[in-house]
């Protein structure tokens, strides 16, 4: 979903801009609640499998193709605030190097699929994890629907910046009906890799997923409570 | 597995799916820019400055073999977001500096997940 140079009128790229900045200071201060020696390497390693992830495009009928965003996925992994920079490396890296997704688009990628994306996957993962039972297996099945709510809401979110502020005179409602319809598609895809990817986590080292942090600790004080576990764990002196 | 473990394991991943998968992806336009295309307002998109660079397009400029040009320059990607985003995870991490303050610290010792 890079948004390349043209699309978007100046001021509106200057607002994105300055939306950007301020989204990722934000982030550079949040962060530090998140990230500690452990965790500072994981989210390197999240932003380097974003932008491998991105470059597999795959089918979505109709000569159409979608790509991970990778916003919910990189929430649910090292925290939403990681998150933001995780995928402001990775649209900058693309940005300067790759040629995908504008210079002057900069702001306007990183506003839609670094803050929008990721402030969506994080809120829809946390909801739904307040209100499902507080179980590790659910949190892969949970960042998939996140992952797939995400997406069609990003694409929203560019249909209104270009009500704003679009180039060529194209009809709104066309326009925000053909980018629901195709992220609603990409969404499903962008589920299932967040799921598999998580869940394959999840399986090796949940304590390294940020979004498991608080099942794990509720499971914790679950088998401290239940009678019969005799057994003396050595994080129940923690 | 230990966390080491782990990261490089992640690491080899994220090199095979830029450097050897990449080149089985699907190189129809994205949903944006297909809705773009139907709709009609991908004219007004324009060249953008670094389109002449030596990476543009996941391609390695100098490189004829489209297999091994895409490749190298996911892999250059994927070490150059990886060397970006490992440096400002370190830059604006917590300490875990012994004043008694980082509870998180302590997780660090927890079997949690091991075999």
């Amino acid at each position: 979903m890079h948004v390349p140079d043209g699309f978007l009128d100046v001021s509106t790229s200057v607002a994105t801009g300055a939306v950007a900045v301020a989204g990722v200071s934000l982030a550079l201060r949040g962060a530090r609640r998140e990230l500690d020696d452990r965790a500072a390497p994981m989210a390197g390693l999240t932003a380097a499998f974003v932008f491998a992830t991105q470059m597999l495009n795959f089918p979505v009928g109709a000569g159409t193709s979608g790509h991970l965003l990778g916003g919910a996925l990189a929430a649910v992994l090292v925290g939403p605030w990681t998150a933001v920079l995780c995928l402001s490396v990775v649209l900058l890296v693309q940005s300067l190097l790759f040629a995908d997704g504008g210079i002057t688009a900069l702001g306007t990628n990183i506003t839609l699929m670094g803050l929008v994306g990721v402030v969506v996957g994080w809120l829809v993962f946390r909801g739904l994890q307040r209100l499902l039972p507080k179980r590790v297996g659910l949190v892969p099945a949970i960042a998939a629907v996140a992952a797939f709510v995400s997406v069609p809401v990003t694409a929203l979110a560019f249909v209104g910046l270009y009500a704003v502020g679009g180039q060529a005179p194209v009809p709104l409602d066309t326009l925000a009906v053909a980018m629901l319809g195709w992220h609603s598609v990409i969404g499903v895809g962008e589920a299932a890799i967040t799921g598999l990817v998580v869940g394959s986590v999840v399986s090796v080292r949940p304590d390294l997923v940020h979004g498991a942090r608080r099942v794990l600790a509720a499971r914790t004080l679950e088998v401290r409570t239940a009678p019969e576990s005799a057994p003396a764990r050595v994080d129940g002196a923690a | 597995m230990r966390t080491r473990t782990f990261v490089l394991a992640g690491i080899v991943v994220a090199l095979l799916l830029a450097g050897v998968a990449s080149y089985y992806a699907s190189s129809h336009p994205d949903g944006l820019e297909y809705v773009a295309e139907r709709t009609g307002f991908i004219d007004s998109a324009d060249e953008t400055a670094t389109a002449d660079g030596p990476l543009a397009d996941y391609r390695t400029r100098g490189v004829d073999d489209a297999r091994v040009s895409g490749g190298l320059a996911g892999v250059l990607g994927v070490v150059l977001t990886l060397l970006l985003a490992t440096g400002i995870g370190f830059a604006v991490r917590r300490r875990s500096a012994p004043d008694g303050r980082s509870d998180r610290g302590d997780q660090e010792h927890l079997p949690t997940g091991r075999p």
